[in-house]
C-alpha cells in the first residue's frame, strides 16, 4: 500500500520560510539534508508506526492551519524562576541573554549559536541525526538561535541550572527550540528544562536537545512540562554517553493539548548508566506519549526506566520504551516499568515494550501494568472515616511518589507536589 | 447502640445473611462465634458499608440513624469501626498521614477543628504504647511488609486512635500468636468503657479467655441460632460445631 503523503511539511516549510530570518549557524550540508527529509517522508501521522498513536500531521491539520508566526515579546520572567537556581531564558526558540542570569557559576560557559565560532559548530547535529526523524528535520531547518552550554572538565555545578523554554505568540505559531549541553570529564551538573507557553494563540513548540555526557560525569536532568491547553509539542532529547557517565531524567508532564517526548539515550562506552523516569497526568482530550529509547552499545552497562501515568476523562496516554542490546554489549542490565491508572472509562492508555536483544549475557526485563483506582484500598480508607475524595487523592499521591521522589532539587519537588495535588 | 432487625444479604445470587437480628448496648461486649461459611465475615463487611453485598431485606439502627443509608466513611465518622480480617496494604501512604487524615476527616463531621500536630502527636505515641507497637511501623507505609501480627495490632491501634462507639474485631485472632494475642486483648480491655460496644468475631474460644464477653452468639448458615452468656463459648469449645450443625440440618430437612 503507498501511503499518499500529506503536504503538511510543504506548507509549514513555505510558511515558516516567508516569515524566519536565514540559519546561519546550521551548516548548509544539514540543512539541506533536512529540507530534503522533510520533502520525503513528511510530517508523520499515525501510519508510521513510531507515531500510530500520535497523529502529529492531523494536530497540524487540526490545530494549526493558519500559522502566523506573530511571536509576541517578554520582558518579564521572575515569576517564573526558582530561588536557587541559575536561570537561563529561551523565548520562542531564541536564547535570550537580558533576561537570563549573568551565569557566575565556576566552570560553565554558554555560548548562542549565532556566537559560537566555526570549530564549535560541530557540535550542532553531530548527536541528534537529522535523518532520523521528521521533527529533527523540522528543527534543523528552523532552529531558533540556542544555545551551546558547556560543563568543563572536573567541576562540579553547586547549583542546578534552569531553562526556561517561554512561548508567546498572539495566534498559531511553530517554534524551534534548540541546545547542545556538553559534559566534559568528571563533571556533574544539574538540568531542569521547563516549558511555559503564556501567550493567546496556539504554539507548537518542536524541542530538540542534544546531551553529552563525558567520561565519569553525571547529568542529572528535569523536565518539567505544564504549558496549559494552547501548548502543543514535540520534545527530542538525543543523549550520549561515555565510559563511566551517568545519565538521569525524570520528566514530569501535567498539562499540554499535545506532548509527545522522544527520549534516545546511547550508552556508547562501557559501564555507564542511565535512568529515565516519568509521571503523567492527562484530562480532558490531551495526549500525552512518552517514547524512549535505551541503546545499549558496550558491555557493563545499565539502564533503568518507570515511567507512571494517571490518565482521566477522554484522554490518552502512551508509553512506548524501546530497548537495544546490540551484540557487544555483554553483561547488561537493562529494566523497564509503565505503571498506569485510568481513571475513566473513556480514558486511554497505550503501552508497548519492545526489547531487542543481540547479546547473549544480558539481564533484561519490563513490566507493564494499567488499572483502576484499587476499590479495597478505598474501601479500607473509606471505613476508616475517609471521604471518597480523600482516599482517591492519598493512593493517586501514593501512586506517583516513586517517581516524584526521584526529584533532588527541594524547590521542583515542592512546587510539582502542589501542582499534582491541585491536578487531581 | 446499634439494632439489626432481620438483616438478609445476598452475593450475586447467594444470600448469605438469612434475617439476623441482634441488639447491642453501650457497654457490652457480645462475641459472634460459628463455623466457616456461616456469614460471621459477610455480617462485619455488612455493616461496615462494603458494596460487594446486596441488602435484600431488615434494618439497621446506629445510635438512632439508620446505618444501611450511609456511606462507608459516614459509618466510620458515626462510630463504628472494623478491624478487618486480612488489612489491606497501602504502598506509598504513610501509617501516620493515614491516620492524621482519618482523624481529622471524623472531626470534621462533627465540626470540630483539626486535632493540632503537637497533640496528635502525643495521642500516636500513648496509643502505640498500648499495643506494643514498634514506632518505625507508624512511619511505614500503611500495613506494607507487616507481619500478620502487627496488621492485625496495627488495627487495634488505629481503633485506639479513632476511638469509635462500636468495634466489630473481624477474626482479629486468626493467624496470632499467645503474645500477640494477650496484646490485642490488652488494648480492647484497656479501650473498653459505658459509652462504646465491641462485637469479636472469633472461631475459637481462646481469644475470649482475654476478651471476656457479656454474650456469645451462634451464627449459622446465616442466622443467630443460639445466644447465651461467655459459658455457651466454653460449652462450643468442647463439643465442637457438630452438635449445631447436625441439629440445625435436621431441622431446615
Amino acid at each position: 500500500m503507498i501511503v499518499e503523503k500529506s503536504n503538511t511539511a510543504q506548507l509549514i516549510i513555505d510558511k515558516i520560510s516567508s516569515t524566519a530570518g536565514k540559519v546561519n549557524f546550521i551548516d548548509n550540508d544539514q540543512l539541506s539534508k533536512a529540507l530534503l527529509y522533510l520533502e520525503n517522508k513528511g510530517i508523520p501521522n499515525n501510519k508510521h508506526e513510531d507515531y500510530k498513536y500520535c497523529n502529529v500531521d492531523g494536530v497540524f491539520k487540526k490545530e494549526f492551519k493558519n500559522i502566523e508566526q506573530k511571536l509576541n515579546t517578554v520582558t518579564d520572567v521572575t515569576k517564573f524562576k526558582l530561588e536557587n537556581a541559575l536561570t537561563i531564558v529561551v523565548v520562542n526558540g531564541n536564547y535570550s541573554e537580558s533576561l537570563s542570569d549573568k551565569l557566575i557559576l565556576k566552570g560553565l560557559q554558554l555560548t548562542a549559536f549565532s556566537s559560537l565560532e566555526n570549530e564549535e559548530k560541530r557540535w550542532i547535529g553531530s548527536i541528534a541525526n537529522v535523518e532520523s526523524d521528521a521533527f529533527i528535520a523540522l528543527n534543523t531547518a528552523f532552529s531558533g538561535n540556542g544555545f551551546h552550554l558547556k560543563i568543563m572538565d572536573n567541576e562540579q555545578l553547586q547549583m542546578p541550572i534552569h531553562i526556561l523554554y517561554v512561548s508567546s505568540a498572539d495566534s498559531e505559531a511553530l517554534v524551534n527550540p534548540r541546545n547542545v549541553i556538553e559534559l566534559g570529564k568528571n563533571a556533574e551538573a544539574t538540568i531542569i528544562e521547563e516549558q511555559i507557553c503564556i501567550g493567546k494563540g496556539k504554539v507548537f513548540t518542536n524541542f530538540l536537545s542534544e546531551k553529552f555526557v563525558g567520561e565519569n560525569s553525571k547529568l542529572t536532568s528535569y523536565t518539567f512540562q505544564n504549558e496549559g491547553s494552547n501548548g502543543f509539542s514535540v520534545n527530542t532529547n538525543q543523549v550520549t554517553i561515555a565510559r563511566y557517565g551517568k545519565y538521569d531524567n525524570t520528566t514530569i508532564t501535567f498539562s499540554g493539548s499535545l506532548v509527545r517526548n522522544n527520549h534516545n539515550v546511547v550508552l556508547a562506552a562501557q559501564n555507564c548508566e542511565a535512568h529515565l523516569n516519568g509521571l503523567f497526568t492527562t484530562k480532558n482530550n490531551q495526549l500525552v506519549d512518552n517514547h524512549t529509547l535505551m541503546d545499549h552499545q558496550m558491555p557493563n552497562c545499565e539502564s533503568n526506566e518507570l515511567y507512571k501515568g494517571i490518565i482521566n476523562d477522554k484522554s490518552t496516554g502512551v508509553f512506548n520504551g524501546k530497548i537495544y542490546v546490540r551484540k557487544d554489549a555483554q553483561k547488561t542490565n537493562a529494566y523497564q516499568s509503565s505503571k498506569n491508572i485510568l481513571l475513566s472509562d473513556d480514558a486511554t492508555i497505550n503501552t508497548k515494550p519492545q526489547l531487542e536483544i543481540y547479546a547473549d549475557d544480558v539481564k533484561c526485563s519490563h513490566g507493564t501494568s494499567t488499572g483502576k483506582i484499587d476499590e479495597v484500598a478505598v474501601f479500607y480508607l473509606n471505613a476508616r472515616g475517609i471521604g471518597k475524595e480523600s482516599a482517591k487523592k492519598l493512593l493517586l499521591n501514593a501512586f506517583a511518589q516513586e517517581v516524584i521522589n526521584k526529584i533532588e532539587v527541594d524547590e521542583l519537588k515542592d512546587k510539582v507536589l502542589n501542582l499534582f495535588e491541585n491536578e487531581l | 447502640m446499634i439494632t439489626i432487625k432481620n438483616l438478609h444479604a445476598s452475593i450475586g445470587d447467594k444470600e448469605i445473611l438469612k434475617g439476623i437480628n441482634l441488639e447491642i448496648k453501650a457497654g457490652e461486649i457480645h462475641a459472634i462465634m460459628g463455623p466457616n461459611g456461616s456469614g460471621k465475615s459477610t455480617l462485619a463487611s455488612v455493616l461496615a458499608g462494603r458494596q460487594d453485598y446486596e441488602i435484600t431485606q431488615g434494618e439497621v439502627t446506629f445510635n438512632g440513624k439508620n446505618l444501611l443509608d450511609l456511606s462507608p466513611e459516614d459509618r466510620a465518622r458515626e462510630g463504628l469501626f472494623l478491624a478487618f480480617q486480612y488489612p489491606v496494604e497501602i504502598p506509598g501512604v504513610s501509617n501516620i498521614n493515614f491516620l492524621k487524615t482519618a482523624l481529622n476527616e471524623i472531626r470534621a463531621y462533627h465540626g470540630q477543628e483539626e486535632m493540632p500536630a503537637k497533640d496528635f502527636l502525643a495521642l500516636v505515641k500513648e496509643k502505640q504504647k498500648l499495643v506494643e507497637l514498634d514506632g518505625k511501623l507508624t512511619n511505614r507505609s500503611v500495613n506494607e511488609g507487616f507481619s500478620g501480627g502487627e496488621k492485625k495490632r496495627n488495627e487495634i491501634f488505629q481503633m485506639a486512635m479513632l476511638n469509635p462507639k462500636l468495634a466489630i474485631l473481624d477474626e482479629t485472632d486468626s493467624g496470632l500468636d499467645i503474645d500477640a494475642l494477650r496484646i490485642v486483648a490488652t488494648g480492647v480491655n484497656a479501650l473498653k468503657n459505658k459509652e462504646n460496644a465491641f462485637v469479636v468475631i472469633t472461631h475459637y474460644q481462646r481469644l475470649l479467655d482475654y476478651i471476656v464477653p457479656d454474650f456469645v452468639h451462634i451464627l449459622y448458615n446465616g442466622k443467630i441460632v443460639k445466644s447465651g452468656g461467655k459459658e455457651l463459648a466454653l460449652e462450643l469449645e468442647a463439643k465442637g460445631y457438630d452438635e449445631i450443625k447436625s441439629k440445625f440440618e435436621s431441622l431446615e430437612k
